[in-house]
This record gives structure tokens, C-alpha cells and sequence, in this order.
């Protein structure tokens, strides 16, 4: 795994994401989804970027099916944004780097 | 500002602005390709090709545009990832307006692609990524052993209802006429298909659904006016698309849906400025000739370069 991105499972959302101190990026992934494939650039890049300030994780959805359940996510990519345990945004679909990096600027503020 | 000036400024990086990165590259006209999200466009998210040649077995979609973009590369192409907010086209130089700043060509080539059409009913916005899709190749696997709906009846449309049958146990597909419009061996494959149950002369009216996602797509017989609520954990949309031409706004001349109208050298209405593939008035969108209207516009601008 990349520098400054964290890759997690159903086992650990709990403690990573919803206890997390800092803002939380979350990208639901599989390797079987292109665009997915297409994003992890990006999400490498802002690992990187925001280490410290915010938390930037890739959650595969195919080794993990419980979470994705819990919230409806039935396309991928998915990008979640948790601040303090509370999910703050929610995007399908490919989305821009300059758009996630004003999310996670605005939520770490 | 002169040693900023471009020869070339390609717009898009799908097949089509790919392919003419490669051609600019190798006649050694200074390029930048501007590209939103990543290279590839939309074959990102087809399955599999199996209509462009020289892969006789096939090749998924995002292999193909990671083997397209790796080769533009190779020839020196320098890719921009910004998002293009306006042209200024007429005259000399042209003006890129980006959302911080401005760039300039001498020449310009749009190849922004198109995206995949709505279906603007109720519902549509509400269940997307609950239920609602435009990607079998991401999706189709949260749809395991479950009953999908399908719009459409084109070549993608049947294309990705296949793909989906590998997923799923079940697919309507639902098409306004009584026959598909899809090339005749995806629709021999189609109607062959034990999974695939053919809802003609239909039309959605709305995706039903609650807390939990998506569960029925309502449709209506287009003869008989009767409709049906089909119960479905997911439904994939595939009528057709629309250019992505919101930043040329008037400056070119484009037909009634909005595609960039050009003559057989790929020029605009606009000397200088070329438009190829998806987002050009074309009687066909395929990879093959994105690629083939690609290689006309990078030589037709290197020519209106060098004054030919």
C-alpha cells in the first residue's frame, strides 16, 4: 500500500474511521472496477498530501461486504467523508482532485 | 508569452485525444492534452472490447486505455489534469480558460467525449449509487444473484446487459421499440440468454424505492399504456449520450443535440480548431473511429500549422 493511505476492512471501520480524530476519506474500491483502478492515483496523491491532517483510506469491497451494506453502497467508486464519526458527504462516481481536496480542506478548516 | 504558446492544445484524453497526442507528438508539434479526471474517457468503463482490432481475444476497456495513454506517452505527450472552462477560439491564438488561469494554442482539438443521458424520471437522482447505475463493469457485482432492470436497447445497452447476466440472476431489458438497435451478434447473443427477459415497447416512468435502496422500476407500454412496477434490486441506464460541450457554449457551430459539427478534415466552424471522436456530429461512436477521426485532426491541425 502507498504511503499515507491507510487500507482498512469491515473489522477495523469502527476504529479508524467513525473514532477517527482527524477527518476521514474514504474510497470504496474493488479491483474489478476501472474507474476505481483510475482513482488510485489520486487518492495515492492525497495520502500523501494530507498526512496528519487528514486520514485517507481505501476500504475493497469485495473482501468487505458489511459496511458497504450498512450504507447503501451498491456503486463504485464511492467517496465518504466522515468528520467526528458523522459521514459528512457522500459521492458516486469518478470525481475530481481539486473537488476532494476543497471537501477535505473545508472539514479540516 | 510566446515560448508559452502551444502548437496544439487537445482537449480530452479518451481514445480520440489519445490518439492525437500520438500523431502531434511524433511530428514534434509542441501539445499539452488537457484532461478532468484521468486518461481513457469512457471505455474506463466497458467491459470488454472486442470490436477493436488487433485484439483477437478482446481487451477490457480500462486495459485498453491504460495500453493507449502509455503509448501517447512514449512519444513525449504532456498531459494537464485541469478542467477546461471556456475557449476563446477565434484568431491566431487560441485562449484554454482554465479555472485558475489561461493557456494558449496555435491549434486546438476537442476530443471531450460525451457522457452517459439520464433518463429524468423520479427517482433517477434519488437511488443513484442505491441502486441506480451507468457502469455494469463497477457495479454489476453488488447485484449478485438479483434482478436488475436495464434501459435501453443500442450496442451498449445490450453489451453491458450481457456482461450483467454473469453477475446476476436476472435482467429485464427494457426498450421503447418492438426490436433492439444493437449489431446483430450482441442481439442473437441477447435474446438467447436465459437471463434476459425482453420488456418491449416500454418506457420508465419512475424508480420506486425506500431506506434500503432501490426496488422496482415502473414502466409503461407505449401501445397499450399499461404499467408494470418491475421488482429489481438494481437498474442500469444505457439510452445513448450527450457531448460534454458545456465550455464551447457558442464559440463553435454543433448540430440540435449539441455535437461540434465538422467537414471529412475534423475542421469547426472556426479555422484552427478540430473536434474528434464522441463529441463530433458522427453516424457512429466506437473506439475505432475516435481513433481514425483523431489521426485526421492531429495532421489536418499540423497542416494548418505549417500553412498547407
Amino acid at each position: 500500500m502507498a504511503e499515507g493511505v491507510l487500507e482498512i476492512g469491515d473489522a477495523d471501520f469502527e476504529k479508524e474511521v467513525l473514532q477517527s480524530d482527524i477527518p476521514v476519506l474514504i474510497d470504496f474500491w474493488a479491483p474489478w472496477c476501472g474507474p476505481c483502478r483510475a482513482m488510485t492515483p489520486i487518492i495515492e496523491d492525497l495520502g500523501k498530501k494530507f498526512t496528519g491532517k487528514a486520514k485517507i483510506v481505501k476500504f475493497n469491497v469485495d473482501d468487505n461486504p458489511i459496511t458497504p451494506g450498512r450504507f447503501g453502497v451498491k456503486a463504485i467508486p464511492t467517496l465518504m467523508f466522515f468528520q467526528k464519526g458523522a459521514l459528512v458527504e457522500q459521492v458516486t462516481g469518478m470525481m475530481a482532485k481539486p473537488k476532494i481536496e476543497e471537501l477535505l480542506n473545508s472539514m479540516i478548516g | 508569452m510566446d515560448s508559452n504558446i502551444y502548437d496544439l492544445v487537445i482537449i480530452g484524453g479518451g481514445p480520440a485525444g489519445l490518439t492525437a497526442g500520438l500523431y502531434a507528438c511524433r511530428a514534434r508539434m509542441k501539445t499539452l492534452l488537457i484532461e478532468k479526471m484521468m486518461p481513457g474517457g469512457q471505455i474506463m468503463i466497458t467491459d470488454w472490447v472486442e470490436n477493436y482490432p488487433g485484439f483477437p481475444e478482446g481487451i477490457s476497456g480500462a486495459d485498453l486505455a491504460e495500453r493507449m495513454t502509455r503509448q501517447a506517452e512514449a512519444f513525449g505527450l504532456e498531459t494537464a489534469y485541469e478542467e477546461v472552462v471556456a475557449i476563446r477560439p477565434q484568431g491566431d491564438v487560441k485562449e484554454i480558460i482554465l479555472a485558475d488561469k489561461s493557456l494558449f494554442a496555435k491549434t486546438l482539438i476537442i476530443a471531450a467525449g460525451a457522457f452517459a443521458k439520464k433518463l429524468q424520471i423520479p427517482g433517477e437522482d434519488e437511488f443513484y449509487g442505491r441502486g441506480v447505475s451507468f457502469c455494469a463493469t463497477c457495479d454489476a457485482p453488488f447485484f449478485r444473484g438479483k434482478t436488475v432492470v436495464a434501459i435501453g436497447g443500442g450496442d451498449t445497452a445490450v453489451q453491458e446487459s450481457l456482461y450483467l447476466t454473469k453477475f446476476v440472476d436476472r435482467v429485464f431489458l427494457v426498450h421503447r421499440r418492438d426490436q433492439l438497435r444493437a449489431t446483430r451478434i450482441l442481439q442473437e447473443r441477447a435474446l438467447s440468454n436465459p437471463k434476459i427477459t425482453m420488456v418491449w415497447n416500454s418506457v420508465p416512468e419512475a424508480i420506486l424505492g425506500g431506506e434500503k435502496g432501490l426496488a422496482a422500476v415502473r414502466v409503461r407500454n407505449v401501445k397499450t399504456d399499461e404499467i408494470q412496477d418491475l421488482a429489481a434490486d438494481g437498474c442500469f441506464i444505457w439510452i445513448g449520450i450527450t457531448p460534454n460541450a458545456d465550455f464551447i457554449q457558442d464559440t463553435l457551430a454543433r448540430d440540435s443535440q449539441g455535437f461540434i459539427l465538422v467537414n471529412a478534415r475534423m475542421e469547426t466552424s472556426v479555422p484552427g480548431v478540430f473536434a474528434c471522436g464522441d463529441i463530433r456530429n458522427t453516424p457512429l461512436r466506437q473506439v475505432a473511429t475516435a481513433v481514425g477521426d483523431a489521426a485526421i485532426a492531429a495532421v489536418a491541425a499540423e497542416h494548418y500549422l505549417n500553412g498547407f
